[in-house]
């Protein structure tokens, strides 16, 4: 059949059983936008501006795992999308992105909006290509799927000069690929599987440090399968929230940063690590020097460059995780008889008076709201449920902390780039992968400022997200760090000039409340809850001085954990 | 430690900038670089001198690796390997101090490639070191401007850097 280049990057797409696609037009991107008016097969999502386009594939992904597809043009197009493909990049999210490039002759001649994709886009995608050919773009298109959502996930560029997307070829899309420089990912043998639950069996102060590898391979159930049968304490890294449920009593909070007292204070003490899809991040391990002394370290990740990156392993195994667990799930049961719960009885009864300190407390007020409360209270009226996205600061935090996740896939927050403006398009995303469950934007008054046009787009195509909006009226955690370490120099965290937040979502057409009295939350919640189908941006009025506690001050380790003033003390 | 890295790479535009960035963005240091075709059209050769501790050796091949284009790789320098640089250099000459250069020449095994008047283009083949030593043996004379090609090498004997076969 022969087709423009054009209609073959849509039938590419829906070959590869795309849904969605998130775009906005442009002069090199017109053919294709032209196929996509020519068929009802894939859908094309109009945003607002670019960077939302990435973000809503990229929430879509994390929420599915499904390949997240964006289509923006040439120039400002793809500056404009940088910054979400470097989002999905750092926290390894597959997402296809396709630009339209200036034509072929023009391309190096300073054209109108040409820019350079493949060079601007290269350190912050997993792979890129520039179509030279017609007859290569399913070929391209094909590998770009697959490199996107095999081994270790990641964003794929293609971009696609004008005039090949009006030259015309016949459109076979091919069933399989050979690609001899990206081999499959490496699987484990069966000798370490032995080693490693050796180790296991072994340890008497054991952790499970489970990270976003296990949301990326699915690996969920085996986890918990492992977890249940060796009956460890485990910690979730922020992108691992879920994983092991907040309520599994083997669960210890997150760790990091901002994570428990118990978590930390648990890795710090461990005798064996076990790290299973995380990578020993800056803000997990604090400082090097002093991390976990006496731990054996059995690191377990697809990507064989994060082993010994940061933390030396003294047990690696490179393969799929999900596989991994599985096969330590089956090696346990052949070795069930050597699982010792009593080695176990010392550690728990320390890992219990370390949370005896409930590091996570805070005083609740009733004159004043404190954004705790509020996630507390979401957790309650959604029953927990929810698919929660996040922009980045104090509130993410605290959502982190405080929604208490049951499962992966929930819990959507740029954790490696740290992106303000990621919580609101990236719950446009998961909403319309999600058409029937609760989508809620946790944010702040600075973030959702920064993608707010996207409220438009949850107009146009009637997305009734819930974005609740913790207003302090600082850039909260610029100000706690201002606090903490520039001795309370507010250098610039004060926004002096808020938007009135009811009457701007009233003017996208939704519905807008301001919540200020602790007395309210509840209640303003269920109502907004209630309202299926309308967006409700809800701006609770928070407390001005409120901190992240705990925290792990920069240049300290697992055991130097900064805790609220007023906290309980160990004996 | 000095290392000197082979790799093959897929002979496609846009995949020497790939390796280029990648030592630039994640702060390696370089002190060579050479590409060039090989006798398979679809592949180049590249060879990377680098220096680090081996800890910093191992991400470096760990991340090469993890590029799309980077065929294989491997690392000359921990066994028995051939290595060689060609360098050019312009001298100027006077007349008396000929003969100390055609000495110094041959001492090297170099040759002069280019002559004109009061001006020779000394070239030399040999390992990173000869050329260094080359270079400060020439130092009393006047260069007046010179090139390094970088190393090249290959591992010796049975050591071979080829695609590994792929296993479905």
């Amino acid at each position: 059949m022969q087709l423009t280049g054009a209609d073959i990057v849509v039938k590419s797409l829906k070959e590869e059983g795309v849904e969605y696609v998130f775009g906005y037009p442009g002069g090199a991107a017109l053919h294709i936008y032209d196929a996509f008016h020519r068929q009802d097969d894939v859908q094309h999502i109009l945003v607002r501006h670019e960077q939302g386009a990435t973000h809503a594939a990229d929430g879509y992904a994390r929420s599915t795992g499904e390949c997240g597809v964006v289509l923006v043009t040439s120039g400002p197009g793809i500056t404009n999308a940088i910054t979400g493909i470097a989002t999905a990049y750092m926290d390894s999210i597959p997402m296809v992105v396709l630009s339209g490039q200036v034509m072929k002759p023009l391309i190096g001649y300073d054209a109108f909006q040409e820019i350079d994709a493949v060079g601007i886009s290269r350190p912050c995608v997993k792979h890129n290509f520039l179509i030279q050919d017609v007859n290569d773009i399913a070929s391209t298109i094909k590998k770009a799927f697959h490199i996107a959502k095999t081994g270790r996930p990641g964003p794929v560029l293609v971009d696609i000069p004008k005039d090949i997307t009006a030259d015309v070829a016949e459109f076979l899309y091919p069933q399989d690929l050979t690609m001899r420089s990206y081999p499959a990912p490496r699987k484990a043998l069966p000798n370490e599987i032995v080693i490693a639950v050796e180790a296991m069996l072994s340890a008497k102060k054991p952790i499970i440090y489970a990270g976003g590898g296990i949301v990326a391979a699915s690996a969920q159930e085996p986890l918990r399968d492992m977890v249940s049968k060796l009956g460890f304490p485990c910690t979730n890294t922020l992108m691992g929230l879920g994983a092991v449920a907040h309520s599994d009593p083997n669960f210890i909070g997150m760790l990091g940063m901002h994570g428990t007292y118990e978590a930390n204070m648990a890795m710090h003490d461990a005798d064996l690590i076990i790290a299973l899809g995380a990578r020993f991040d800056d803000r997990i391990t604090g400082t090097l020097h002093n991390f976990a002394p006496d731990a054996k370290i059995l690191h377990v990740d697809i990507d064989p460059s994060v082993i010994d990156k940061n933390i030396k392993a003294d047990i690696p195994i490179v393969a799929d995780v999900k596989e991994v667990l599985i096969a330590f799930n089956n090696e346990l049961t052949r070795r069930e008889k050597d699982i010792n719960p009593e080695l176990l009885k010392e550690w728990w009864r320390q890992i219990k008076q370390w949370q005896s300190l409930d590091s996570l407390w805070y005083e609740v007020d009733d004159k004043v709201i404190k954004p705790q409360f509020v996630v507390q209270k979401l957790h309650e009226v959604t029953g927990g449920q929810a698919y929660v996205t996040s922009d980045v600061g104090q509130h993410q935090m605290f959502a982190a902390q405080f929604y208490g996740f049951s499962d992966t896939h929930r819990w959507i927050n740029s954790g490696g780039l740290g992106t303000m403006g990621f919580g609101l398009p990236a719950a446009m995303g998961v909403k319309f992968a999600h058409r029937d469950a609760d989508v809620v934007c946790v944010t702040g008054e600075g973030s959702i400022q920064m993608c707010i046009q996207e409220l438009a787009t949850c107009k146009q195509y009637d997305l009734p997200v819930k974005v609740i909006n913790l207003n302090n009226r600082y850039l909260g955690m610029v100000r706690q760090w201002q606090e903490f370490s520039y001795e309370k120099r507010y250098s610039n965290s004060y926004m002096d000039s808020l938007p009135d937040f009811i009457a701007l979502s009233e003017a996208y057409g939704h519905v807008g409340m301001q919540i200020t009295k602790p007395s309210d939350v509840e209640g303003a919640l269920k109502e907004a809850f209630a309202m299926k189908d309308r967006l409700v941006f809800m701006d609770f009025i928070t407390d001005q001085q409120e901190n992240v506690y705990p925290m792990i001050e920069a240049g300290k380790g697992h055991h130097e954990m900064r805790m609220r003033p007023g906290s309980k003390t160990l004996a | 430690m000095r290392h000197i890295i082979s790799v093959l790479l897929e002979n496609e535009s846009g995949a020497l900038s790939r390796v280029s960035g990648l030592f630039s963005s994640r702060g390696y240091n370089i002190e060579s670089l050479t590409v060039a075709p090989t006798n398979d059209s679809t592949l180049s050769r590249m060879t990377i001198v680098t220096t680090g501790d081996d800890r910093k050796i191992d991400q470096i091949e760990k991340q090469l690796n993890k590029l799309v284009d980077v065929a294989a790789l491997q690392d000359i320098t921990i066994a028995g390997h051939l290595e060689r640089e060609v360098v050019l250099v312009k001298i100027s000459v006077l007349d008396e101090q000929i003969d100390t250069l055609k000495r110094i020449v041959k001492s090297f095994n170099a040759s002069i490639s280019d002559v004109s008047p009061n001006k020779f283009i000394v070239e030399m083949s040999g390992s990173c070191e000869k050329v260094d030593e080359l270079l400060s043996s020439l130092q009393n004379g006047d260069i007046i401007e010179m090139v390094r090609s970088g190393a090249i090498g290959l591992a010796s004997g049975e050591e071979t850097l080829s695609i590994p076969c792929q296993i479905d």
